[in-house]
Formats: structure tokens, C-alpha cells, sequence
């Protein structure tokens, strides 16, 4: 199967400081990578190298086939982003959103209508299409930005920690949306800090200090470190200590 | 094109939502355009006037009539000695203590030329001034009666009549209003330029269309273009206020002016679009922007001559876009100035406002 992110070598210098050290990986279609990694560990800066946000400082990675250095308006045609912070407006409404990102995207006038109503449909927002962002629940804002994120069918959607601040079964639903994209071959590219949702992923990767020191499925990290629980693995690779 | 369009309505969707931000780009404007109009007037009236009379004669009462009579003075307090007078001067009770001397009017009838003191109250110096110009105005005019036709045969003398162009009644509202309108539409336009894009960044928008595939010029022009709209708004509403209320002149083409005001918007913008890309929060594009605006408008020429000012100065305010623009407000509406006289003004915005905006934009790409 084709790799749709392919990693080789890929470092990022600020200064004398090396935010991400050579790192290697591959993601394939329709996998649920989770980029797991302390504050600090690089993940960022690995995440905006691959979104074309930030020029490696060497190696290479490909994402939909493009690559970032060189191809970066191709690479942002073919995914999709969404952070902690939901970046929808919140002075507008739903429908605003909706035809505000679809537009910057380039969609048609009649994808935009076809897209928008699979939207609404989908999360029964009918009732409140034309309410400000701002008056929603932010489980519905949770909803919507990852809607957002898929809206011009990218090949990959990069999350960075989607799900900072909601409760557990907003957590599980959020999951369900994550898992039937994936399933629609979408490749999901996730960071977070809950572990248990580190178990959720088909792969796992842990960078500690730059480098990526552990990647497998979490089964394959349990067994090789002899813990049973990803919260184990993670203490004793980033923090060097484990409470089993 | 498409992506810019969708940014203006964007845009424009945002404004007219935002129930602060729409009165602080309607209301205010007006409010101020016509508070500001009355307020700044140079005109005195009812001047406190102390009067300390030596002579006791026909002559000195006939001067203090004269003072009493115009509009601009009030008798405050009669007054014996200099103690008192700097008593009331010390206490501001009083802008001006009038002294006859005594023999002032043997002094009259006589060749030699009488004196009379104005002790003057200069704790506003502005108004000092005004006083002063009053007083020897009246005490001028009240000799040239009293000498009458004899003196005036036998030492002819030479007496300038002053005629004002442009502004004959020297009507301050008139000089006043144009520049205060390009005053708060600038100040407006760099604030509202500012904080909406710190603002963007603030709430993580601009990280989010960073990874679309909309290019940094459309996102810096889908920015610009609704504020320059709203520019020409705050801007021509002000100018028709100011026609309806104060019957201001216009004597030159309303198109020049309205060619000028496209080109000079995209100064206060590009020094918007600056200052946001130089700052972290709303708060501190809020102090920054406050910082300049102050030092356009003291230095714009609407409350002090821009000639008066030392050369380093004058120097320092080139960089000021509204002396430009109060200058040409004039030139056009009093003066009826044509293309010839302002195409230096609209060559110098041209060339600011692409210097301004190529910095902000160098700026702009780096941080976002």
C-alpha cells in the first residue's frame, strides 16, 4: 500500500536548538496515526512541517504525495487541520462557517450546498444552522470544526489535540466521528495527551526530545516494554519512570 | 479574486455583527466631528477684566466703556493697589487688570502718547495672548476716536487693512471641521485595521486559514478592502454632516478630494496592518496605535501651525499622514485647489502607502 505521509530524515533547527531530530516515519491510507510526545518533545513543529506551515531545515516528507518543502500549496490543498482552539468564527453562524470555509477551499457553489446539508443532516443541526457559533455547546463546536476539517475531502486530517477540554462521552462520540472517517479512507494524523485515547490508534508514536523513540500498535509498545497500559509505556519514555 | 470576495463578505458579516465595534465606526464619529467642531474654537468671550483707575477722568471712563462695551470683557472687580491686582491675578480671578495712570487724559490732549499697563493672567498662554490682542485692539481703536480727524491730519500714518482670504470671517468651524472629520476616520481606520487582525490571531483563525490555500495577499486584502469602504463612509458622512450643520465651503472638486481619500487610505491601513504584526494582544495594538494617533493629531497642523514648529520637527512629521491630508482638505474645500496643486500630496500618499504596506507585509508573512 502507498504511504500517504512519508517521513524521511526530517529535522527542524531554531538556532542552535534541534526541535525535531531526523525523524522517519510512514502513514498509510486510511490509518489513525497517534503523534504522541511531552510538551516540548517536537510534535508541533513536526506537525506544522507537515501541514506546510514551517520549511524543514533538512530530510524530506511527503504528505498526499507532495512534498512540503517544495510543494506546500499542494500539500494544504489536500488537507485538513483542526486544533485544540476549534478555529471556527464564532461571530458567525453554522451555515456561515460552513460556506465560508467550503468558499476558501474553492468548492463549487453547488458542492458547497450539497456538502453544507450533509453537515447539517448528519449532526441534526436544522435547528440551529443559523445560530451563532458562539451560542453552541462545545461539544457541537468539536463536531463542526472536525466537520470543517473534512469539507473538501483532504487525503489527511491533522488533529491536534481535538479533544483538550470536553467530557469522556463527548470524547467517545468525537471518536466514533474520527473512526468513520478513517473508515471512509481518510488518514487521521493525531496528537493528544489522553492515553486511552493513545489505545483508540491503529499506530502509535512517542517522540521524547526530538527523536521518535517508540512506534508500533499499542499492543506491539505494551509487549515490547512489558507494561499493560499506554499510559505505562509513555511514563517510562518520556518522564523515565513507570507506576505500574 | 473568489477568495477575496468571500473574505470582504466575511468580513463585512463580522462588523455588522458586532454590536461594539459598529457605534465605535458610526456614532462616534458624529459625536465627535461635531463636539470637537464647537469645542475648538480660538474665540474668548467673557474675558475677567479688573480696573484700576488713577486718573478718575472722563477720558479713562470712556476707555473702560469701551472695554465693558465689547463682547469680550466683563467687569470683574475695581481695584486700588497692586496688591490687590496681584492678588486677583495670583487667585485667577481675573485674565487682565487694565491700570490708567494717572494724567492719562492731559496725556491724550497733549502730543505725548499716553500709556496705559495691561497686567495680563498667563497661566493659559494661548489665551494670554488673546487678551493681549484684544486689549490693544480696543485701546487702539478708542485713541484713534478720541484724537479724531486733528492728529491723524497732522501725523498721517500708514493703516494696513488686513483682508483673510480663503476663510474672510475667519470662521474657525470652517478650518476646523474638514480636519477633524480625516482626523477621527483615521484614527478609526488604524485602530479597527489593528485589533481585527490581532484579533484573528488571538482566537486562532489566522492559524487555521494558514493551513488553506489561500494565499497571504488575499488574506491581507480581504482585510483591507472592507476598512478602506468603511474609511470612505466615516469620511463623506463627516464631510456632509459638516455641510448640513456648519454650511462648510466647498470650493474645489469633491472627485479630487475623493481620489486623494482612495489613495490615503491605504496609509492608516498599512499602519494598521503594521502595528498588528509588531504586537501579541488587542491590548498592546490598543497602546501602540495610541501612541501614533496621538502624535498625528497634535502634530497635524489642526491645533498648532505646522510652521511654528522647530525644523526637526517638521522633519519628523513628513512621516505624518494627517498633516497631509488636513493640508489638502484645505487647499481643495476653502481654496478650490486643482489637480496641479495636489498631485504632490497624491504622489507623496502613493509612495508612503506603498512603503508602509510593502513593510507590513514583510512583517505580516514573517510572524503568521
Amino acid at each position: 500500500m502507498e504511504p500517504v505521509v512519508k517521513v524521511e530524515n526530517l529535522s527542524k533547527k531554531f538556532g542552535e536548538f534541534i526541535a525535531t531530530n531526523a525523524i522517519s516515519f510512514e502513514v498509510n491510507k486510511g490509518e489513525i496515526f497517534g503523534f504522541l510526545g511531552a510538551n516540548g518533545a517536537g510534535k508541533t513543529t513536526a506537525m506544522r512541517m507537515l501541514s506546510g506551515l514551517l520549511t524543514p531545515s533538512s530530510g524530506q516528507a511527503f504528505v498526499a504525495g507532495f512534498d512540503v518543502a517544495t510543494q506546500a500549496e499542494l500539500v494544504k490543498k489536500n488537507i485538513g487541520y483542526m486544533s485544540q482552539k476549534f478555529s471556527l468564527y464564532e461571530d458567525l453562524t453554522i451555515q456561515e462557517n460552513i460556506e465560508f470555509y467550503g468558499g476558501i477551499y474553492g468548492l463549487s457553489r453547488q458542492e458547497i450546498k450539497d456538502r453544507s446539508k450533509g453537515i447539517v443532516d448528519k449532526f441534526q443541526l436544522a435547528s440551529v444552522k443559523n445560530k451563532l457559533v458562539k451560542t453552541i455547546p462545545l461539544g457541537w463546536k468539536q463536531k463542526l470544526a472536525f466537520a470543517l476539517a473534512l469539507i473538501h475531502k483532504p487525503k489527511v486530517v491533522f488533529l491536534d489535540e481535538p479533544t483538550g477540554g470536553v467530557d469522556p462521552i463527548t470524547r467517545r462520540q468525537f471518536w466514533d466521528l474520527i473512526y468513520e472517517a478513517a473508515n471512509d479512507g481518510v488518514t487521521i494524523f493525531i496528537t493528544t495527551h489522553y492515553m486511552d485515547e493513545a489505545e483508540y490508534c491503529d499506530r502509535v508514536s512517542i517522540m521524547v526530545d526530538g527523536l521518535i523513540k517508540a512506534l508500533g500498535t499499542p499492543s506491539e509498545l505494551k509487549k515490547s516494554f512489558d507494561v499493560d497500559s499506554m499510559d505505562a509505556v509513555f511514563q517510562l519514555l518520556a518522564r523515565g519512570t513507570a507506576n505500574k | 479574486m473568489r477568495n477575496i470576495f468571500i473574505l470582504v463578505r466575511k468580513e463585512f458579516l463580522q462588523i455588522f455583527r458586532n454590536r461594539q465595534l459598529l457605534p465605535f465606526m458610526t456614532v462616534l464619529p458624529v459625536i465627535q466631528v461635531i463636539l470637537l467642531t464647537f469645542a475648538a474654537n480660538y474665540e474668548i468671550k467673557n474675558l475677567r477684566l479688573g480696573i484700576w483707575d488713577l486718573d478718575q477722568s472722563t477720558s479713562a471712563q470712556q476707555l473702560i466703556h469701551k472695554f465693558t462695551g465689547a463682547k469680550f470683557f466683563q467687569e470683574k472687580a475695581l481695584i486700588s493697589n497692586q496688591k490687590k491686582a496681584d492678588e486677583l491675578l495670583m487667585k485667577d480671578e481675573v485674565d487682565l487688570v487694565l491700570v490708567i495712570p494717572k494724567d492719562f487724559e492731559k496725556a491724550i490732549h497733549s502730543s505725548n502718547n499716553p500709556a496705559i499697563q495691561f497686567q495680563i493672567n498667563a497661566l493659559n498662554n494661548a489665551k494670554a495672548g488673546i487678551v493681549q490682542n484684544y486689549a490693544s485692539a480696543i485701546t487702539q481703536d478708542f485713541l484713534n476716536e478720541k484724537r479724531g480727524n486733528s492728529t491723524l491730519l497732522a501725523s498721517p500714518k500708514i493703516i494696513p487693512i488686513t483682508n483673510y482670504w480663503y476663510n474672510p470671517t475667519l470662521n474657525y468651524k470652517t478650518i476646523m471641521l474638514p480636519g477633524i472629520v480625516a482626523e477621527v476616520m483615521t484614527l478609526i481606520i488604524i485602530l479597527i485595521c489593528a485589533l481585527n487582525v490581532v484579533r484573528e490571531r488571538e482566537i486562532g483563525t489566522i492559524e487555521q486559514l494558514n493551513v488553506t490555500p489561500l494565499k497571504k495577499h488575499e488574506f491581507i486584502l480581504g482585510k483591507l478592502i472592507p476598512f478602506w469602504v468603511i474609511g470612505h463612509f466615516i469620511f463623506w458622512a463627516g464631510i456632509a454632516l459638516g455641510k448640513i450643520f456648519f454650511n462648510i465651503p466647498m470650493v474645489g472638486s469633491l472627485g479630487l478630494l475623493e481620489l486623494f481619500l482612495a489613495i490615503f487610505l491605504f496609509v492608516p491601513l498599512g499602519i494598521g496592518l503594521f502595528i498588528s504584526t509588531a504586537v501579541e494582544t488587542q491590548q498592546q495594538a490598543l497602546f501602540t496605535s495610541f501612541f501614533f494617533i496621538i502624535l498625528f493629531i497634535l502634530m497635524c497642523g489642526l491645533f498648532t501651525p505646522v510652521e511654528t514648529m522647530p525644523d526637526w520637527a517638521q522633519y519628523i512629521n513628513q512621516l505624518n499622514p494627517l498633516k497631509y491630508f488636513v493640508e489638502v482638505n484645505r487647499l481643495i474645500l476653502l481654496k478650490g485647489s486643482g489637480l496641479k496643486e495636489i498631485y504632490p500630496f497624491i504622489a507623496k500618499m502613493i509612495i508612503y502607502g506603498i512603503g508602509i504596506n510593502l513593510l507590513a507585509i514583510w512583517r505580516f508573512k514573517k510572524t503568521n
